[in-house]
């Protein structure tokens, strides 16, 4: 019966077998609660932001109105309803570039002329692979990297991913040395390069890019005529110092040059406002047969109007985003404090952090041999025995055995606790 | 190299791209489409000259005038080289090893190309044709492509005259009372005749929006949940009311629900799921101008058509799908499937259960896929009842299940779609598996699913909304055509849908799509009504137009009618309107095929006749 399916539908490139989601599958069957199931498995895999949402919900108890669908009293409902233009609600879009500056310290402004929204950064990402590259083109990615990328940029562009492989021994920084070797190795294959994509701040490291690297990265791309991809989805995550520096802000300092047109930002509101459910992703680039051909692909996977109608009003509420963004770092920043201290305790150390929703955590001591077969042992006993759902560095591909993502801003506090706990017992046994 | 030959394509909206004129002297005018197409193919420098529209021949000016053109003018400078010639082997619609060649006298300095822009989107994703100019040598090529294929070429199909009459309403909307001599829009299938009642229940169900004091409690579950499978109450929710919509007698299982961005998106799913670049489906004609985008442009599969006529009312006989599933095979083209849409769009009919069970046969002999775009499933105002495909495999089950695949929407039948709620039902495990991890690039937002999770569990709700539906449409359906048919236009017997599917056969000048270009036009531009002409939904008769009538009140209603009216009246007491046109049509007609024609002869064209009877070259003797 397969037979009569598309290779896409065959093929495992879409990555979904690999232990990252081997473990949220694990989690699904015994998940913890504090009194339903208080052995269950704590989920620290998933990178959501669930430390902030109370701000959103006291804004809505605040402002009645948006929920019933309406405008100054009037139902907009079957305005909603019908709007379907995949240029997106101008209203939303214009709030939506507003906040991408306010959290960038507006040291850089959007126009929301250049925007195009999908569902979901998934949807942000494959959009820009199609429009780059077509099968069997690469793209270039530091490791380690987010795992979903494998399906979001491979699956059903038929792109390929090469490494640029990065190591502990500098805090797995880009290096110009590393970007040559994954160019010259995608060359080996046969491969065309059609750019680099990063994630800033990084998705598993939680570090930021320092303004040497995004330089490096930009001399790279101008030298060889190729794409930048900068996925920003965490950048209303950075609590701590160094400030950030966006791809935009350095973009900047290049005349108005062709190189505009090859730097793309991808932007979500999933992990920055914690509304992953909304399916809010975008595109941002100043390349204008871009912004025509990804939205109308963005057909394929338009934002909800309703939900558009309902960021707008949240999101031009200066007030409240003002708030929100200095607020959601303070308790990221105490939430990340307690986690380091926690695993420091129990002899772990992390990777030197400033962002995301989760730690890059190194566990290298703690394995029988510094193999991959040894870091799987070592999760596989994580999950199963201390029943906390990590993720094992080789599922985001990383290149050196023994470093696991560990999320923290899933869950309550007296939850974390209670992680930590496990943690410091299977480790002092 | 002859560095300063110009080459122009022009676009009469004819079907083929089948013609290239070598002109001495020509200025001419080109659309974006086409300047964006020889870019690709031959990497030319494109630059935008609007005043070049004032300098042509008269005639072809004039010809402009009856065709009424509005796409912006460009020039095309090409490095070409001398003495060469320039052939195209006819394009059918199977477009396989299109091979094209060219060759310009040494004295001449202008190229004419003559393009279709129906299927231009077909020829720029065909690889063979694109770079055969570019390898063979005779024109130059220094860019290099940065963008992919896809972003650059025209698989969206945008450009068809569909979207262009959505342009020029736009540009001019009908108000009644700020804009009375607008156009009316009548290109939209939606369906706002309802929205009452959707209002009436939300305002009684406040606890149905996450976003109220009554649901916030439910807000931080809601706003965190990115499950792909989708919320189970939706779900549930989506799948009784599929049942329901076919009168409880088949049952769908919520397991076998997935998810997608829309009706769009659940295309574009089964075909990633279904079709390996190359492929093809089968799709009975007319269909929705968008299956082009939706079903190949990203997949790089392709449409082929069965080409069904007005003798039989439209119906897919066995004989049509054994006749294109032959021509594909012929041309060594793998069909993975066929795509019904039942209700159809634009014929507002539905399929009997003897078509049904004779595609259901056509399939399992044939071991290939079927694709049921049943979004309009809810539309069905009056007898016969709807039949869907899931009652046919539930009465019959000999029949292989795991070949069916269903596509849902919420976006006709409720008239949501602002709410982006698709679906694809399938019987294969192996689809719904694979189509579940696609739905990460298409999720409905959760505060949507909620809602409507909400209200499809509503049972009265949905009684009442579902019967009340049916009501309005029949009766919107009824006044519509009952005026039309005071003036002696006939529409197809329909029952469903959201749109007529008018015949003005008798309006044409002559049999053309030329004709029937012309006379869109002039629906857009005299009568201020942007319906869409049969030709963007591949129809192979020229004459026949779809006319939504859901998307406006009763009021704007009338207005229309009475322009239609007004307009068929002036039309009878103006015999020389024919003349009027006529110098033109006759020598553009020479260079357009008819689709049937092209169907039947795929190769017209040989690659070694002379250059045929350009209408352009005509012009100037």
């Amino acid at each position: 019966m397969r037979l009569l399916l598309s290779g896409k539908a065959k093929c495992n490139s879409h990555g979904q077998d690999s232990s990252y989601f081997l473990g949220l599958q694990a989690y699904e069957k015994n998940p913890y609660d504090q009194t339903r199931n208080p052995q269950g498995i704590i989920q620290m895999g998933l990178a959501e932001n669930q430390l902030s949402l109370d701000l959103v919900e006291s804004w809505l108890s605040e402002n009645q109105d948006v929920a019933g669908f309406k405008s100054d009293g009037e139902s907009i409902f079957r305005e909603l309803a019908l709007f379907q233009d995949y240029h997106g609600l101008p209203a939303f879009k214009k709030a939506l570039v507003q906040f991408m500056a306010e959290i960038r310290g507006n040291k850089v402004s959007f126009d929301p002329k250049k925007i195009v929204l999908t569902a979901g950064a998934t949807s942000a990402n494959e959009t820009l692979v199609f429009c780059l590259a077509k099968a069997g083109d690469t793209i270039l990615i530091p490791t380690p990297y987010y795992p979903g990328f494998d399906r979001d940029l491979k699956w059903r562009t038929g792109a390929e991913i090469v490494p640029i492989h990065c190591t502990s021994s500098n805090d797995f920084k880009i290096t110009a040395r590393a970007l040559q070797q994954a160019y010259q190795e995608a060359q080996n294959c046969n491969l065309k390069v059609k750019g680099v994509l990063v994630t800033n701040p990084s998705n598993p490291l939680g570090t930021t890019m320092t303004r040497a690297e995004l330089d490096l990265l930009m001399d790279f791309i101008v030298e060889k005529q190729i794409h930048l991809v900068c996925d920003e989805i965490y950048s209303g995550t950075v609590f701590g110092s160094p400030n950030y520096t966006s791809i935009v802000e350095v973009l900047s300092k290049y005349e108005k040059a062709e190189v505009w047109d090859r730097v793309h930002v991808v932007y979500s509101l999933s992990k920055d406002l914690g509304l992953p459910g909304f399916r809010v992703g975008a595109i941002y680039t100043n390349n204008g047969s871009i912004i025509a051909a990804a939205t109308k692909m963005s057909s394929f996977g338009l934002v909800s109007s309703q939900t558009q109608y309902f960021l707008s009003m949240l999101l031009s509420d200066k007030k409240f985003t003002r708030n929100y963004i200095s607020e959601n770092k303070k308790r990221l920043e105490k939430r990340h404090a307690s986690l380091i201290s926690g695993l420091q305790n129990a002899g772990i150390s992390c990777l030197k952090s400033n962002a995301g929703l989760f730690s890059w955590v190194d566990m290298r001591h703690l394995l029988s041999s510094s193999t991959f077969e040894a870091e799987m042992e070592l999760w596989e006993k994580i999950v199963y025995d201390v029943k906390l759902n990590i993720s094992p560095g080789s599922s985001c591909h990383c290149s050196e055995p023994g470093w696991f993502r560990v999320c923290f801003a899933n869950m309550a506090e007296e939850t974390l606790e209670i992680a930590i706990r496990r943690i410091k017992a299977f480790v002092d046994v | 190299m002859h560095k300063n030959c110009r080459v122009f394509f022009t676009d009469f909206l004819g079907r083929l791209f089948n013609t290239i004129f070598i002109m001495d002297r020509v200025q001419g005018c080109i659309s974006e489409v086409l300047a964006r197409a020889l870019k690709l193919a031959v990497g030319a420098t494109i630059q935008l000259n609007p005043s070049n529209r004032s300098r042509g021949p008269e005639d072809y000016y004039q010809t402009r005038s009856v065709l009424n053109f509005h796409e912006p003018s460009l020039t095309l400078t090409a490095q070409v080289k001398p003495n060469a010639f320039v052939w195209i082997t006819q394009l059918p619609l199977l477009l396989l090893s299109t091979t094209i060649s060219c060759s310009f006298p040494a004295n001449s300095s202008f190229v004419f190309v003559h393009l279709s822009c129906y299927f231009i989107s077909y020829r720029v994703k065909n690889p063979t044709s694109l770079f055969s100019l570019k390898t063979m040598g005779y024109v130059s090529s220094n860019t290099k492509p940065l963008l992919s294929r896809k972003a650059t070429n025209e698989g969206h199909a945008e450009n068809c005259p569909y979207f262009d009459g959505w342009k020029a309403y736009d540009k001019n909307p009908f108000h009644p009372s700020q804009n009375p001599d607008g156009v009316i829009q009548m290109g939209l299938a939606e369906h706002q005749l309802c929205f009452d009642l959707v209002q009436e229940w939300l305002v009684s169900n406040p606890e149905a929006s996450i976003c109220t004091k009554e649901g916030v409690d439910k807000f931080r579950d809601i706003a965190l949940f990115q499950d792909y499978h989708g919320l189970p109450a939706f779900r549930n929710a989506v799948a009784k009311f599929m049942g329901r919509v076919r009168g409880d007698k088949v049952k769908f299982d919520p397991d076998r629900i997935v998810m997608s961005g829309g009706a769009t998106g659940a295309h574009e799913m089964i075909t990633f799921c279904l079709a390996d670049p190359g492929d093809a489906f089968l799709v009975p004609t007319p269909y929705y101008a968008g299956f082009d985008r939706d079903l190949c442009w990203r997949t790089e599969a392709r449409l082929l058509p069965v080409v069904c006529h007005s003798s039989n009312n439209f119906k897919v006989t066995r004989k049509a799908l054994e006749e294109a599933y032959a021509k594909a095979v012929e041309a060594n083209i793998s069909v993975k499937g066929l795509l019904l849409t039942n209700p159809s769009n634009p014929l507002g009919t539905i399929l009997d259960r003897d078509t049904l069970r004779e595609a259901m046969s056509f399939i399992n002999e044939k071991n290939i896929h079927l694709i049921c775009d049943e979004i309009y499933a809810a539309t069905v105002f009056r007898q016969p009842d709807f039949i869907s495909i899931a009652e046919i495999i539930e009465e019959d089950q000999e029949y292989n299940r795991n070949l069916v695949h269903i596509i849902y929407s919420l976006s006709k039948d409720m008239g949501f779609p602002g709410f982006r709620v698709g679906i694809v039902y399938s019987y294969n495990d192996a689809v719904v598996e694979c189509g579940r991890k696609m739905s990460s690039f298409g999720l409905v937002s959760s505060q949507t699913q909620y809602l409507i999770a909400s209200m499809l569990s509503d049972d009265q709700f949905i009684g009442k909304f579902l019967l009340e539906s049916a009501g309005r449409l029949a009766t919107r359906h009824n006044d519509f055509t009952d005026g039309l048919r005071q003036v002696g236009i006939k529409c197809l017997n329909g029952n469903a849908g959201l749109f007529l599917w008018m015949d003005l056969r008798g309006l044409l000048i002559d049999s053309t799509v030329e004709a029937e270009t012309a006379l869109w036009q002039m629906i857009i531009n005299d009568v201020k009504l942007n319906v869409s002409p049969g030709s963007s939904f591949h129809c192979s008769e020229p004459g026949w137009f779809r006319v939504c009538i859901a998307n406006m009140n009763e009021e704007t209603t009338k207005v229309a009618l009475a322009r239609i009216r007004e307009f068929v009246l002036r039309n009878g007491n103006k015999p020389n309107r024919k003349e009027k046109c006529g110098q033109s049509d006759l020598r553009l007609r020479l260079s357009f095929r008819r689709i049937d024609d092209v169907l039947r002869s795929p190769c017209i064209m040989s690659p070694h006749s002379p250059i045929p009877q350009s209408p352009l070259v005509r012009t100037r003797t």
